[in-house]
């Protein structure tokens, strides 16, 4: 990975929490987006892209910033989801414990598959977390826990902390939106922390990290499960949104779906994964009547991201303007 | 049970899972020609595999050619599309990261596979085997239907074919030479770019030529080319993508443990694959045939 195209302009200094002006100021629109949009969109639709985000933050983390090609997110994704929803129904877990399991388990499976994969680089580790993630789908087309072909219907929503009554989309609407609010904080907080730097050197350079003394597969391996476990996360949440687990969740159109995601709306940017995430689902959403034609559409976006705008388009608009968002 | 049925049906489950190991070793060994000479993994490889075996279907219902025709053309035509693909797309991203490569033929594969549902459909399609190649031969432990048996006979020899092609012959010296060192190679007058688009064409022919073959022992649906293209991306972390032999011994062996798996343990049979891959990775990660790196 020596070549350059990943790369983005030498970081200035940030300022606060890795805030500069301009990622304030998109920060502070995106807020605003979100309290105006309920009314103008279906906030079930709403909620479900907020996962979304939230999904294609970690997995920008790792391909963005970490330089570490996964094809197999669909596994931590599905298995967060499922573990969430048997939480929730099977041992009666309040909202907040059985998203916690949903995460919990993205971490573990994350852990597992990196600590296998890390030992190959590249394009193997991208093979190689794609076959991992199709082995997991495997196990859950035959596990009984995962309910085969029906998934885990009906899963409780809850409340939170016990005081607020989840059940009613307006609670549960301004329960993620805060959420996605914080995680994208949080996931800017990462990337310019000096744990992100040290990832963005291994990005850059490997070698040059490993003789500055920086234990890589470690460093990977770290990114890898926080990737994985925010994945559970945004999974685990999707799951109480919609109240059902099910296959499609842990397939393979899931793991593309992201990086389709993360490339359109730019791989390591901070607010790529906000754009990219409304752009593709909106896009979904439209095409949903017409089948197969969904699956067409993706690939012909993917083609002309790759050639024509491999930036994304928040990577286009900062080296248009020289913003860093 | 007695001991002997025991062994026969291991050893008849290993024959038809010899029969999924052609399928790997042709696919693997495509694979990993077209990464040598141009650092693209690609990934619509299943693709161009499942539009063998649809032109194959397709050749027969419009223009009534039959499976020794579609044998033929069929590569043909999915070879001429390689051609295409790789002038218009692929080209493109010899000079940038080698993600790039992956992205773009997965979103190549996507287009693909969706183009032929909007065209026949969500469902699996019949294709029979050709009047020649009907019956059974009986090997003693087991009935071989002569399909699968000439699947076997036929897969090998053209495995072999390519070895032969790229080891032997002046065309495969020039490909190794630009696969060490394409900037040299180019230097001595041989046309590098040429050598690149004959072989993303060879490489993507000899996938549809596997398609045509698995054509009347699977159901032709648009959903096969990707199902085996994660096996075979396996199948590659296994092998290690260094050696054209390596590639066609360790699909065939993974085909033979897919079929052990079968015999012994049914349940784990979809796995086996992937537990052997995890397994090569912890105690030789660089693969079997792989080099040092």
């Amino acid at each position: 990975m020596s070549d350059t195209t990943l790369t983005p302009p030498a970081t200035e200094t940030p300022e606060i929490l890795g805030f500069t002006r301009p990622r304030a100021i998109a920060f502070a629109l995106f807020a605003a987006a979100i309290v105006v949009l309920p009314w103008l969109i279906y906030p079930v639709f709403l909620m479900k892209v907020y996962c979304f985000i939230i999904f294609a933050c970690a997995y920008n983390l790792l391909l963005g910033y970490s330089g570490l090609m996964s094809f197999g997110h669909a596994a931590f994704f599905g298995a967060g989801g499922y573990l969430c929803g048997h939480a929730a129904t099977q041992w009666g877990l309040p909202f907040e414990l059985a998203v916690l399991t949903g995460t919990g388990t993205g971490a573990l499976l994350g852990l597992v598959f990196g600590w296998i994969a890390i030992r190959r680089e590249g394009l193997y580790f991208g093979m190689i977390t794609l076959a991992l993630a199709q082995m997991v789908y495997f196990i859950a087309l035959r596990a009984p826990f995962t309910g085969g072909e029906d998934g885990i219907q009906s899963v409780p929503r809850g409340s939170l902390l016990g005081v607020i009554d989840l059940s009613s989309n307006t609670a549960l609407y301004w329960t993620l939106a805060v959420i996605v609010l914080a995680v994208l904080m949080l996931y800017n907080r990462i990337v310019h922390s000096p744990f992100g730097q040290v990832l963005r050197a291994i990005r850059n350079n490997p070698e040059r990290a490993r003789s500055l003394g920086v234990d890589i597969d470690r460093y990977k391996l770290a990114a890898f499960v926080i990737s994985a476990a925010l994945s559970g996360f945004a999974a685990a949440l999707k799951v109480i949104v919609f109240g059902i687990a099910t296959l499609s969740d842990v397939a393979l159109n899931i793991s593309t779906e992201v990086v389709l995601i993360t490339l359109v709306g730019g791989i390591g940017t901070i607010f790529g994964p906000v754009v990219g995430s409304f752009i593709i689902l909106l896009l979904e959403q439209f095409l949903a009547p017409y089948g197969p034609w969904v699956l067409l559409i993706q690939g012909i976006v993917f083609m002309l991201f790759v050639l024509l705008f491999r930036q994304g388009l928040i990577g286009e608009m900062q080296r248009r303007f020289g913003l860093r968002l | 049970m007695s001991f002997g049925i025991v062994t026969d049906l291991i050893l008849g489950q290993m024959v038809l899972g010899l029969v999924n190991g052609v399928f790997y070793a042709i696919l693997s060994l495509g694979l990993a020609i077209i990464f040598g000479l141009l650092g693209v993994i690609n990934f619509a490889h299943g693709v161009f595999f499942m539009l063998g075996a649809f032109l194959a279907y397709m050749l027969g219902a419009t223009l009534g050619i039959g499976y020794w025709g579609a044998l033929l053309i069929a590569p043909l035509l999915v070879g001429l599309l390689g051609i295409l693909v790789e002038f218009a797309l692929v080209r493109f991203l010899y000079r940038i990261e080698h993600l790039y490569g992956l992205l773009l033929t997965l979103g190549l594969a996507l287009a693909i596979e969706g183009l032929i549902r909007v065209v026949f459909g969500q469902q699996g399609l019949p294709y029979s085997i050709p009047p020649s190649l009907r019956g059974a031969i009986n090997l003693g432990f087991m009935t071989l239907p002569l399909y699968r048996a000439w699947v076997v006979v036929g897969g090998i020899l053209v495995c072999l074919a390519t070895w032969l092609l790229i080891e032997r012959t002046p065309l495969g010296a020039k490909l190794r030479a630009a696969t060490d060192n394409p900037r040299l190679t180019q230097a001595f007058g041989i046309n590098v770019p040429l050598m690149r688009t004959i072989t993303y064409a060879g490489g993507v022919a000899l996938a549809a030529l596997g398609g045509v073959m698995a054509a009347p022992m699977m159901t032709v649906d648009p959903a096969m080319g990707t199902n085996i293209v994660i096996i075979v991306f396996a199948v590659v972390v296994i092998g290690g993508m260094g050696s054209i032999l390596g590639s066609i011994v360790t699909g065939l062996g993974l085909g033979l443990l897919e079929g052990l798996a079968k015999a012994t343990v049914p349940a784990a049979s979809s796995t086996v694959i992937f537990v052997a891959m995890v397994a090569i990775l912890i105690l030789r990660p660089r693969g079997l045939f792989g080099k040092m790196t």
